[in-house]
């Protein structure tokens, strides 16, 4: 599957099929960091994403003035 | 995973409280926990009209959607900061919001309206950019709060901005900081009450209310914000939470419920509040921070030329 990460972004392969959090343990990203979306959906933690799949990580966190 | 309400396919799992919400409930979820926090922390009567502090990215987005939909007269202001590659498409996202709702926003563009721009400012100044642009923002939202006549000002602060900034104030034991960490603080001369109808909520919760609205926001972090400590403390609370959810909303609440009361200054001893020669704005001093920033920025205020000759003394930080 491809992997999409934001912030920086940046592309990489994955091996598929492969649950949403072992995925997220495998590239070290704590699930509080993140949403995981296939298709402009959100993807649940339990969800197996195929190996055709393109999925987007995108990072919640935001910082900066207050 | 199944909805926590109906049973039906989940799409997010909200650790915290142990459930997972199908879209429809996740999205009701949000505006019920943000009617929560109005209720329970007084911030905003029926009726109220609300200025919201947008930024073009998820949390003020999503705040001010959500307050719009509970039924709030809520207008936004858009503040340009000048940052080449990011301010432009942030403005995009708050603009395209406010005109598929139409809603009124309105755009108060630093480098045209007062002749500097966040980077250089922080360079001028020798604050960090972060420091600059909270100064500026404080001010001019103040500003245009009290100019608009509006009851309240909403920033899209969420759970995880309050918990990091009590994180790292308490890290460094900073009194005169805790004491300003309430979601809702009070108006006075020249401030707006400001309200954070989002505590009860966290980031990543504000990122999938506005997907599942189809609401597009500014994903890129602001470029001068990378790697700073605030996020640091986002990082560091987010691996406590992932092996002990709820961390970050006891921290937090736990905090309001027992010990913020405790830092809070009694009356007399607050520093005296002035205006400022310049601006009028509220000063410990003849010229307020904002006023200081714009002189040695080479800016000026929005309606003169900057000229006004003014002797530099001690200002108090605007931060409240």
């Amino acid at each position: 599957m491809i992997v999409e990460l934001r912030n920086p972004e940046r592309t990489v392969e994955m091996d598929g099929p492969m649950a949403v959090i072992a995925l997220l343990a495998r590239l070290g990203i704590p699930r509080e960091s993140v949403l995981v979306i296939r298709e402009g959906t959100l993807v649940p933690g339990d969800a197996m994403l195929g190996r055709d799949d393109r999925i987007e990580i995108r990072s919640v966190i935001s910082g900066g003035a207050r | 995973m199944k909805c926590r309400v109906c049973r039906g396919p989940a799409v997010i799992d909200v650790r915290r409280h142990n459930a997972n919400f199908c879209g429809e409930h996740f999205l009701r979820h949000c505006r019920e926990q943000v009617a929560r926090a109005i209720k329970g922390h007084e911030m905003l009567e029926p009726g109220d009209r609300v200025l919201v502090a947008v930024s073009g990215g998820k949390d003020s987005l999503a705040v001010w959607d959500i307050l719009v939909e509970l039924g709030y007269e809520a207008d936004g202001l858009y503040l340009g900061l000048g940052i080449d590659g990011y301010s432009p498409e942030s403005e995009r996202f708050a603009r395209a919001f406010a005109e598929s709702r139409g809603l009124s926003l309105e755009v108060v563009d630093l480098p045209s309206d007062y002749g500097y721009d966040i980077r250089s400012a922080a360079r001028a100044a020798k604050r960090v950019p972060c420091s600059a642009c909270g100064l500026s923002k404080r001010h001019l939202f103040d500003e245009a709060a009290g100019r608009g006549g509006y009851d309240a000002l909403a920033t899209g602060h969420n759970l995880d901005d309050e918990a990091a900034v009590l994180f790292g104030n308490v890290l460094r034991w900073q009194a005169e900081y805790l004491g300003r960490q309430k979601p809702v603080l009070q108006a006075g001369e020249g401030f707006p009450r400001k309200v954070k109808p989002l505590v009860r909520l966290g980031e990543r919760e504000m990122a999938a209310y506005c997907v599942l609205r189809g609401i597009d926001y500014m994903v890129e972090e602001c470029p001068m914000a990378q790697g700073n400590r605030h996020i640091g403390y986002k990082e560091a609370l987010n691996s406590i939470e992932d092996r002990s959810p709820g961390a970050k909303h006891a921290f937090y609440f736990g905090f309001l419920d027992r010990v913020a009361d405790l830092f809070i200054p009694p009356e007399e001893e607050r520093a005296p509040i002035g205006a400022c020669v310049r601006c009028g704005a509220p000063a410990g001093s003849d010229v307020c921070a904002f006023c200081h920033l714009l002189e040695r920025a080479g800016g000026h205020l929005a309606c003169d030329g900057g000229d006004v000759p003014v002797e530099l003394g001690r200002s108090v930080p605007e931060s409240r």
